[in-house]
């Protein structure tokens, strides 16, 4: 068994631009990653930072300038590195004239199922997208959101031990991505690898137990997102006892008062525990629990973008 | 079962489907029967017009059907990108191009039996409603089966024209593969006119030019029969099994070009 599930080495891709004088522009830039088996992996980053460059990359859809990509110990494109994954294109578009039934008996037989087999297959993955009632109706027919599901089925249909999603949550609304914050969990649940590419910090925050950042092409950041160097923007204080209104005589303007005598203060950057605490002591005010807030996913994200846009100095 | 037939199915039946194929066929079945009206506008001529008439119409909207269909195989695939879908799964890409192909022709054979079905048809219905003394006065039986030789080699031209199709639409746009592949139709019927270019020019350039496009371009004319068939003329088997042989031969180089472009390229 490969220790790794999937493994990018140094993985660069440019394309080339301009008709007459054609200069390469970088889409990827030396991307080495590796991820575990198991793992849920959020590839994060804004539009442009080549996510969807590395999964077509990992599709063999596009071949690399420089560097290689590994799929369960084998080389991207292998077919049976094929056999043992799903794909998830981003937007992705299928036959108009077959139906969701079809196309997914279709992609079965490719994985040599039968039709029977792949027929029950068909009917299971639809009903766990939410499709069941639509699966005889032309895929012409369908909105953006409908052909999302049926594209998160069909990248199940081989029972695949590695799963690439791009854009997952894209095109859906409210209860179609909380079910396929759902589904991918219980992806994660069953052993499954699964690699998504998103923008959406929420669903990585959701669902990741390791987020990679991308940002122009060049991996800027991996890790466990406890381990993410978060800068702290404040601290949450809860204090017990005490005056409530001394509190607003020390110039803290963010207090609540909740149950059995608790109050809850927000410091902000520049009022750090070390210049309060002494007063609250002083006040009687005891310590109940002292907390940093870090910036969300979001801000951490947006700070790494900001500086590797900014230009050198 | 291998990849291949069943990319080569799933083309059969998206394309049966396809309210473009129906719309062609419908409207070559009815010129065929039209072609009877027409007949009858001409005393003594009308089986030999309805022949000319019906071969022409399985040869036209045969080559809209390979064209307009066959272009959409591949480029229509990479436009619409649901080429991301299939190539992810385990085919290799000559498997791709090898069951779009396959895939179409099955859809041209069925679309021009249906055609040969309806021109004998019509011929039958004429032979049967005329006097015995009026049919002495035809070349041919109104149902001869020397036209079969006429509409196999119909369909083996049409093959050649897909391949074409599915060679430009390996590269270029569903537009631009139409246009060119249109384009090599109509070279490829006035080829033979390029052999004799040399005693027509002085440049030997110009003579060298027109001898190395005298054997690259497809040479469409020999699968032409329609006039012998009408007239009566004998197509020898010889001539059908040569014609084909050529033909295969040119498909075998364009679907291998087809394959090595097609692999090579990245899917943006």
């Amino acid at each position: 068994m490969a220790r790794y599930a999937i493994r990018l080495q140094e993985l660069t891709k440019d394309y080339p631009t301009g008709f007459w004088r054609p200069r390469a522009v970088r889409a990827l830039d030396h991307v080495s990653l590796d991820v575990e088996p198991g793992e849920v992996l959020g590839y994060l980053g804004p539009n442009g930072a080549g996510k969807t460059t590395t999964l077509k990359l990992l599709m063999q859809l596009i071949y690399p300038t420089f560097g290689r990509a590994e799929i369960l110990g084998r080389p991207a494109g292998d077919i049976e590195a094929k056999r043992r994954l799903g794909y998830l294109p981003e937007s992705p578009y299928f036959y108009d004239n077959l139906t969701a039934e079809e196309l997914l008996v279709y992609f079965g037989g490719l994985f040599g199922l039968t039709p029977s087999v792949a027929r029950t297959r068909a009917s299971t993955l639809l009903d766990r997208v939410g499709l069941g009632a639509e699966r005889r109706r032309r895929l012409r027919k369908y909105s953006k959101g409908m052909l999302q599901r049926v594209g998160i089925a069909q990248a199940l249909v081989n029972d695949p031990e590695v799963v690439f999603l791009d854009e997952p949550m894209s095109g859906l609304d409210p209860v179609g991505r909380r079910d396929t914050r759902e589904l991918i969990r219980s992806l994660r649940d069953e052993g499954r690898t699964v690699f998504f590419s998103s923008h959406i910090l929420s669903d990585a925050e959701a669902l990741c137990t390791r987020v990679a950042i991308t940002v122009q092409g060049r991996l800027v950041s991996t890790g466990r997102l406890a381990d993410l160097a978060f800068e702290v923007q404040g601290w949450e204080l809860i204090v017990h006892g005490g005056d409530s209104a001394a509190l607003v005589g020390l110039g803290l303007d963010a207090v609540t008062t909740v149950s059995d005598g608790r109050h809850v203060i927000e410091l902000p950057f520049d009022r750090p525990p070390d210049q309060v605490l002494p007063e609250l002591s002083r006040l009687r005010f005891q310590v109940v629990s002292l907390t940093p807030r870090h910036e969300s996913l979001e801000d951490y994200f947006m700070r790494l973008v900001a500086r590797r846009q900014a230009p050198a100095a | 079962m291998s990849v291949i037939p069943r990319i080569a199915a799933q083309v059969f039946k998206e394309s049966v489907r396809d309210k473009v194929l129906y719309n062609l066929v419908l409207f070559a079945v009815l010129l065929i029967a039209a072609s009877y009206l027409i007949g009858q506008l001409s005393a003594g001529q009308d089986v030999k017009i309805i022949k000319d008439l019906g071969l022409a119409a399985t040869q036209i909207f045969g080559l809209f059907i390979a064209v307009f269909i066959g272009i959409g195989l591949v480029s229509k695939e990479v436009e619409r990108r649901s080429i991301y879908g299939l190539l992810s799964k385990p085919v290799r890409r000559h498997e791709l191009i090898l069951g779009k192909y396959v895939g179409l022709v099955l859809t041209l054979a069925v679309n021009v039996a249906v055609m040969a079905v309806a021109l004998y048809a019509v011929l039958g219905y004429m032979s049967w409603a005329e006097t015995e003394e009026f049919r002495q006065g035809w070349e041919a039986s109104a149902t001869d089966p020397a036209m079969l030789a006429a509409i196999l080699l119909i369909f083996v031209q049409l093959m050649l024209v897909t391949a074409i199709a599915l060679f430009f639409s390996t590269f270029s746009s569903p537009i631009l593969s139409a246009v060119l592949t249109f384009g090599l139709f109509v070279v490829g019927h006035f080829n033979a006119d390029l052999r004799n270019f040399e005693n027509v020019v002085d440049s030997p350039v110009a003579a060298s030019l027109a001898r190395v496009l005298y054997y690259a371009l497809p040479n469409l004319a020999p699968f032409d029969v329609k006039a012998q068939v009408v007239h009566a003329h004998p197509v020898s088997l010889g001539y059908v099994a040569l014609t084909s042989g050529y033909a295969a031969a040119y498909i075998g180089a364009l679907l291998l070009a087809a394959v090595f472009i097609f692999s090579k390229r990245d899917f943006k």
